[in-house]
């Protein structure tokens, strides 16, 4: 099939579609560039945060917990996981090279998810979400489900919420700040451990939020399931341009776009290298802003 | 006793000895001039008391209490603040967000609230910029928010990084007759100056530093009249 032309109802369909689908890629890179922003560690183990509230989602389904409880309890469980592994992993490495820090996230991921293997099963299971997440609704000609709903309606709360708690509160200032430099952040008295925990934190939220669409798209759990995301967020922050948070979140939205848009228009064969075509654009862009789409120049300009 | 106290102060990166056994100390309400050439440990020694690097050996006590190896986030609370080298304002942030920023380790909204109306009232040119990104002011301007977010934390001793360094001779007299008045103001002042001149004039004491030790020390006058500080500018190595 060349590049049909495609109707009018079809193309809002596909926009919804690259919403919902960069809303997650958003939130997990989002949490990936709150991190390097502040510790320069790239988190390859964030991924596991979104299993870490699959589990949760999981476990309490198997003890007859209510769904409104479940969620709860996924994001709580998802920021505690991300403070445990700033506290247990990353603190005791601080000030450790790059890449020192880069195979420790990659340890981090590889124990955490067997942790899952040993202790709980290495196979898949099913999590049944409530019905309202698999319905669908009508507005005139367009047909939407309620899920891609209420991932795009969630991210752009979080958005909101987290955007007003940067700029209004006086220790989402001190975050920025210590994104910008540290040391001086210290200077003012703002306290190292606190920001660099709560980065954590947030980054945690941000991933059990994006977890509760994740796993009521995929319906299941598994050890694994955390490295389709991280990676999809990764590149998304890269695109957007590393450690820049408004990068992370267009870049989420960028590249949910470019998978959409090759979803909608590559030919039949093609469809599952449709990652690899991906790849090739995210080069493209790369090529011509090799620092990202919203890479800041370098300090002291 | 004196507001800060050093004694037998060493500071190192790694093999290299930036300050060598220094004493120092400052009197409450005095300005005190620490003048040497580029590399003399000048910075390294404000740092340490600052607390951005642990010293390797030797005290620093501020109104008695030992704060030396203390992390930065909590020498300010003791009341020492630093405006640093170089200025490092927060480039992204609004000049009002870095105003903030400068009373991070404050809880009085009141107190904050008149701090920030002075800091204001001093310079002028920072109202007129309050929502400007920092990084967008002028050299000048930069300097003057570097100096005004010490400020901000009420520091008891104020410490100066070559507050001059980079700017035109109309702003740096800007710069050092407002140092004089923080002085009427009752703020301790540790001035680190490449233009001995003009720290000498306004400092009531004053230090040299060469190659990380005390090369002169005494009041402004008798620091100026010394040959040392043309010996520890040309860098010349100075044998005991």
């Amino acid at each position: 099939m060349p590049l049909a032309v495609i109707s009018f109802t079809e193309a809002v369909q596909q926009v919804v579609n690259a919403l919902s689908l960069g809303s997650t890629y958003a939130l997990l890179a989002l949490g990936l560039a709150m991190v390097f922003s502040i510790l320069g560690l790239v988190n390859f183990a964030h991924g596991e945060l979104v299993t870490v509230a699959g589990y949760t989602f999981f476990l309490l389904h198997e003890r007859d917990v209510p769904f409104a409880l479940q969620v709860p309890a996924a994001l709580i469980a998802a920021m505690v996981a991300a403070i445990l592994m700033e506290r247990l992993a990353f603190r005791p490495l601080r000030g450790a090279r790059f890449v020192t820090l880069l195979f420790a996230s990659f340890a981090l991921s590889v124990i955490v998810q067997n942790l899952f293997l040993a202790f709980v099963s290495p196979r898949q299971k099913g999590v049944p979400f409530p019905d309202t997440f698999s319905g669908f609704f009508t507005i005139g000609p367009f047909t939407f489900s309620n899920l891609q709903l209420m991932t795009t309606a969630a991210c752009a709360l979080a958005l909101v919420a987290l955007t007003v708690f940067l700029r209004r509160s006086i220790q989402g200032v001190g975050m920025l700040a210590a994104a910008q430099d540290f040391q001086v952040a210290r200077l003012m008295g703002v306290r190292a451990n606190r920001v660099i925990a709560t980065a954590f934190a947030i980054s945690g939220l941000l991933a059990g939020i994006a977890a509760i669409f994740i796993v009521a798209n995929r319906g299941t759990i598994e050890p694994a399931m955390g490295f389709t995301p991280v990676l999809k967020a990764f590149i998304a922050s890269v695109i957007g341009g590393l450690g820049s948070l408004s990068g992370a979140v267009l870049g989420g939205f960028v590249l949910a776009a470019i998978e959409v848009g090759l979803d909608a228009t590559l030919p039949q064969g093609a469809l599952p290298f449709r990652d690899a075509f991906a790849l090739l654009v995210v080069i493209a862009i790369l090529y011509v802003r090799p620092r990202g789409l919203l890479s800041r120049r370098e300090e002291g300009a | 006793m004196s507001l800060l106290e050093i004694h037998d102060l060493s500071v190192r990166y790694g093999p290299v000895a930036a300050v060598r056994g220094v004493d120092l100390h400052v009197e409450a309400g005095e300005i005190v001039a620490l003048l040497g050439a580029n590399g003399a440990g000048k910075s390294s020694l404000l740092g340490a008391v600052a607390g951005l690097h642990p010293p390797a050996a030797g005290r620093i006590s501020f109104d008695g209490a030992q704060i030396g190896g203390l992390p930065a986030e909590r020498i300010v609370r003791l009341g020492i603040a630093l405006a640093p080298e170089g200025r490092r304002v927060f480039p992204r942030l609004s000049v009002a967000d870095n105003l903030r920023l400068g009373a991070a380790s404050r809880r009085d909204r009141d107190g904050i609230a008149a701090d920030r109306a002075r800091v204001l009232e001093l310079f002028p040119v920072l109202q007129e910029r309050l929502w400007q990104a920092a990084g967008t002011l002028s050299g000048g301007q930069q300097q003057m928010l570097a100096i005004g977010r010490a400020l901000m934390s009420r520091p008891r001793l104020l410490l100066l990084d070559e507050p001059s360094l980079g700017l035109a001779p109309i702003i740096v007299a800007q710069i050092f007759e407002l140092i004089g008045q923080l002085r009427r103001d009752g703020v301790t002042v540790l001035l680190v100056e490449q233009n001995a001149h003009r720290a000498l004039a306004l400092a009531d004491r004053a230090y040299v530093l060469a190659t990380g030790r005390i090369e002169t020390s005494g009041t402004a006058a008798e620091v100026r009249a010394s040959s040392g500080i043309e010996r520890a500018y040309l860098g010349l190595e100075v044998e005991p």
